[in-house]
């Protein structure tokens, strides 16, 4: 069983490194065309069940520059590396992107698409931020309504509420397979360590989530075939919106510091909160939204975030928070001194690394990594 | 005639900006409740509910301008806040901590009331200040337009927080909302609106009888007064003189001529006010508008919550690329302007990430020059005089072309 482990894991680790090349072996092998999904959340449902492939658009390392023509050097650089790809032609194969507007610099790069890419239509979409009044959440439907619409034109074929059943079933699989993976990796951080997490999970959003799905239930069932043993190392929690780049992550599985639970927007945020069974698929959606917590993303007057990460510290006998910062990210970095209050108050150290998708030196993070390792163990 | 001859709309102005702060301070001592609450928000709630009520964006603008900010931006910036955050947000939230400015002190609150129309950052910056002084949040969430008009379906959804904001103020004062003086309040606010925006069109006049870094300075109260008595009687009078003043053929300043008319895009560098009207003015440069006087021409029928949310949901920063150019392209035309000067505003993201398209397009569109500088509304260090007297520079060489050209013929 072990090597069936290893081999899913190396599998799921090639297709997050190389995410053009899987988009383009998951478009062949399942004849869909592909629309991309912007952070932080997109209605991957509603494309699933139009027969297209939703595919993620996390930015990535690429030098930047063409995209100053746009943005200058302050935008985070996940939207760069975005307007970036788009203008070197790296998206040619979507056939629309959705961007939704959860921040003020995805305002602009919702505009800025228009011009940067104007041969990949973009489907622009708003979440609301008052999702748990009654007119915010009609809002929220009638978003996910004129999408579908979206989508229905592009595909060119009307995407049915049977269709949107079966679809909104796929993702119920996938977000119950990750849920389960998350738990079970912990207690074997001697394979799954920070850097294979992270590719593992970052995997789904090159491929065809059904296929994704049973491959992550059959490494799972492996991983829990394993005999749980003595880590040598310490277990953390990771916050933010993305840990990468996977270099970075290599300096914690170097240094024996595995991730037990996260709270990263790319990973956890997106399969954490449970559905609801009642209403139809859109209403079901529009409750997904309406019941995360703890978020940047999504309005949230008591800021459950601190308290969350603190239970999730308990739960998992994790020794520390890992905050990983993308630089100019103005949500994140609002949150950060509330919940930083709130872990020291509680007693649990965090360690705060900066980042950005275009990194050449982690010198001074592995030194700050060892220290806090050091300090922990 | 004594009385006609002695107070000018400056001097009023500067009554007034005395009264709106002691008057919050004085309710604070009494006990009652004070809201702190954002730029551009439906203060006709508020007015009608007679709660004494303070703008942190004025009140950062004011440390600003009296280069106190970065003892509060450095107290947040200790809390951890990053120093690309909203330098406004860090003056305030700073300022939340100290609870003290030699500028200008302002009570503290007992209610937030937060509008997004201006950008997504207040919803955190309200969201902290909440979750640290553990006071109730009132949120209205006007979602950005990426169409050109705002959608019917943004409406309803704004009109809906609108009459559930009337119920969380009852709730939070016990009393009844008035919607009788609700009605009188609305008119009032689109009264003062509707001055507010005759008197920077006089701007339009060349000379223009205004030096549009006054308007900077009447901005702070078209922000907290617009649903006021007071408020309207300032517009009126600012009008009445501007007006005056251009029917006598009077340009923006005493002593020297108007040359060429600018347009600023973006919020002023308060700490380096003076620097940055000085290095303009030295050529002749007027700055005669901005996307501002529209963003507070906040208007639409009385007692129609609908237009009264799509009114506030249709300001310049929450609205499309196209809807943008053509609004600029509009200034360039009806008021004559020579060049643009784009603010590069560090806190700014909202403004900032679309401003290389707008300049590229409405270049395009006029054939007008324009020019970006780097700066920050309130945190000093983000600003190079020498870079922004270069640009301006480069600025003037420009304009003087196009104008040597259109005297050639």
């Amino acid at each position: 069983m072990m090597s069936n482990a290893v081999s899913i894991i190396q599998e799921l680790e090639a297709i997050a490194l190389s995410p053009y090349k899987s988009v383009m072996r998951t478009m062949k092998e399942t004849g869909k065309e592909a629309i991309g999904c912007f952070p932080i959340y997109a209605p991957e449902e509603l494309i699933y069940a139009a027969g297209m492939l939703p595919v993620g658009m996390w930015g990535g390392d690429t030098e930047l520059k063409l995209a100053d023509r746009y943005l200058q050097t302050f935008c985070c650089s996940i939207m760069r590396s975005n307007i970036e790809y788009s203008m070197k032609g790296a998206y040619d194969m979507l056939k629309a992107v959705i961007i939704p507007t959860f921040c003020d610099t995805l305002k602009c790069i919702c505009e800025n698409w228009k011009v940067s890419a104007p041969r990949i239509p973009v489907i622009p979409m708003v979440y609301p931020q008052n999702r748990r009044i009654d007119a915010g959440f009609v809002y929220m439907t009638e978003e996910l309504e004129r999408v579908r619409g979206a989508l229905e034109e592009i595909s060119e074929k009307p995407i049915t509420d049977a269709m949107l059943e079966d679809a909104f079933a796929v993702y119920e699989a996938y977000r119950s397979a990750m849920r389960e993976f998350v738990s079970v990796a912990a207690e074997h951080p001697e394979m799954i360590n920070a850097r294979s997490r992270h590719l593992i999970i970052k995997a789904a959003y090159f491929s065809d989530k059904k296929a994704y799905t049973d491959k992550i239930n059959k490494l799972t069932e492996a991983l829990k075939k394993e005999s749980v043993k003595p880590f040598p190392g310490i277990k953390v929690v990771a916050t933010g919106l993305i840990a990468e780049p996977p270099a970075l992550l290599d300096i914690f599985a170097k240094n024996n510091v595995a991730i037990a639970a996260d709270d990263l927007a790319q990973e956890s945020r997106q399969f954490r909160a449970l559905s609801r069974k009642s209403g139809n698929v859109i209403q079901r959606l529009a409750w997904r939204i309406v019941d995360q917590q703890g978020c940047t993303f999504l309005y949230e007057v008591e800021k459950t975030r601190g308290q969350m990460l603190i239970e999730q510290v308990r739960n998992t006998g994790s020794k520390g928070v890992v905050v990983f910062m993308m630089k100019f990210c103005d949500p994140e970095e609002f949150d950060y001194p509330i919940y930083k209050e709130e872990l020291e108050r509680a007693g649990i150290p965090v360690l705060y690394l900066e980042t950005e998708q275009q990194m050449d030196s982690f010198a001074q993070i592995e030194t700050r990594v060892q220290s806090f390792a050091e300090m922990l163990a | 005639m004594d009385d006609d001859k002695k107070l000018t709309s400056k001097d009023f102005l500067n009554q007034l900006v005395a009264k709106h702060y002691e008057g919050a301070l004085q309710a604070k001592a009494e006990g009652k409740p004070v809201v702190w609450a954002t730029s551009i928000c439906p203060q006709e709630l508020l007015e009608t509910m007679d709660l004494a009520t303070v703008y942190p964006e004025n009140h950062a603008a004011a440390i600003g301008a009296r280069k106190g900010a970065l003892e509060f931006i450095e107290n947040a910036e200790g809390k951890g806040y990053s120093s690309d955050n909203c330098s406004y947000a860090r003056v305030n939230l700073g300022y939340a901590d100290i609870q003290k400015a030699e500028a200008q002190d302002i009570p503290m609150p007992d209610l937030l009331f937060c509008c997004s129309n201006i950008c997504n950052t207040v919803i955190k910056w309200y969201e902290n200040l909440s979750k640290t002084l553990q006071i109730p949040l009132i949120l209205f969430d006007m979602p950005f337009n990426h169409t050109y008009e705002v959608p019917e379906h943004s409406i309803r959804y704004m009109r809906g927080q609108i009459e559930y904001a009337i119920g969380q103020l009852e709730d939070f004062t016990k009393r009844k909302f008035d919607y009788d003086k609700f009605g009188e309040v609305m008119e009032l606010s689109n009264a003062t609106c509707e001055w507010w925006k005759k008197a920077t069109d006089w701007a339009k006049v060349i000379p223009s009888p205004l030096n549009g870094f006054d308007m900077f300075n009447y901005m702070a109260m078209i922000v907290c007064m617009r649903g006021n008595a007071d408020g309207h009687r300032l517009f009126k009078m600012w009008h009445d003189e501007l007006e005056a003043k251009a029917k006598a053929g009077l340009g923006p300043w005493n002593s020297a001529e108007e040359q060429y008319r600018v347009m600023w895009d973006g919020i002023a560098c308060w700490p380096h006010l003076s620097t940055t009207f000085k290095a303009l003015k030295k050529y002749g440069i007027n700055m005669v508008t901005s996307t501002y006087p529209d963003s507070w021409n906040v208007r639409y029928e009385k007692n129609d919550l609908s237009g009264m949310a799509k009114a506030y949901a249709s300001n310049y920063a929450n609205r499309n690329l196209d809807y943008d150019e053509d609004n600029v392209v509009r200034l360039v035309k009806d008021f004559s302007l020579d060049g643009i000067v784009y603010h590069s505003n560090r806190s700014c993201k909202l403004m900032d990430f679309r401003q290389y398209e707008i300049q590229r397009r409405v270049e395009a569109a006029t054939g007008i020059p324009s020019v970006v500088f780097d700066g920050d509304q309130t945190d000093p260090r983000a600003f190079s005089e020498a870079q922004y007297e270069t640009r301006i520079q480069a600025l003037v060489e420009m304009m003087e072309e196009n104008k040597e050209a259109r005297r050639k013929g």
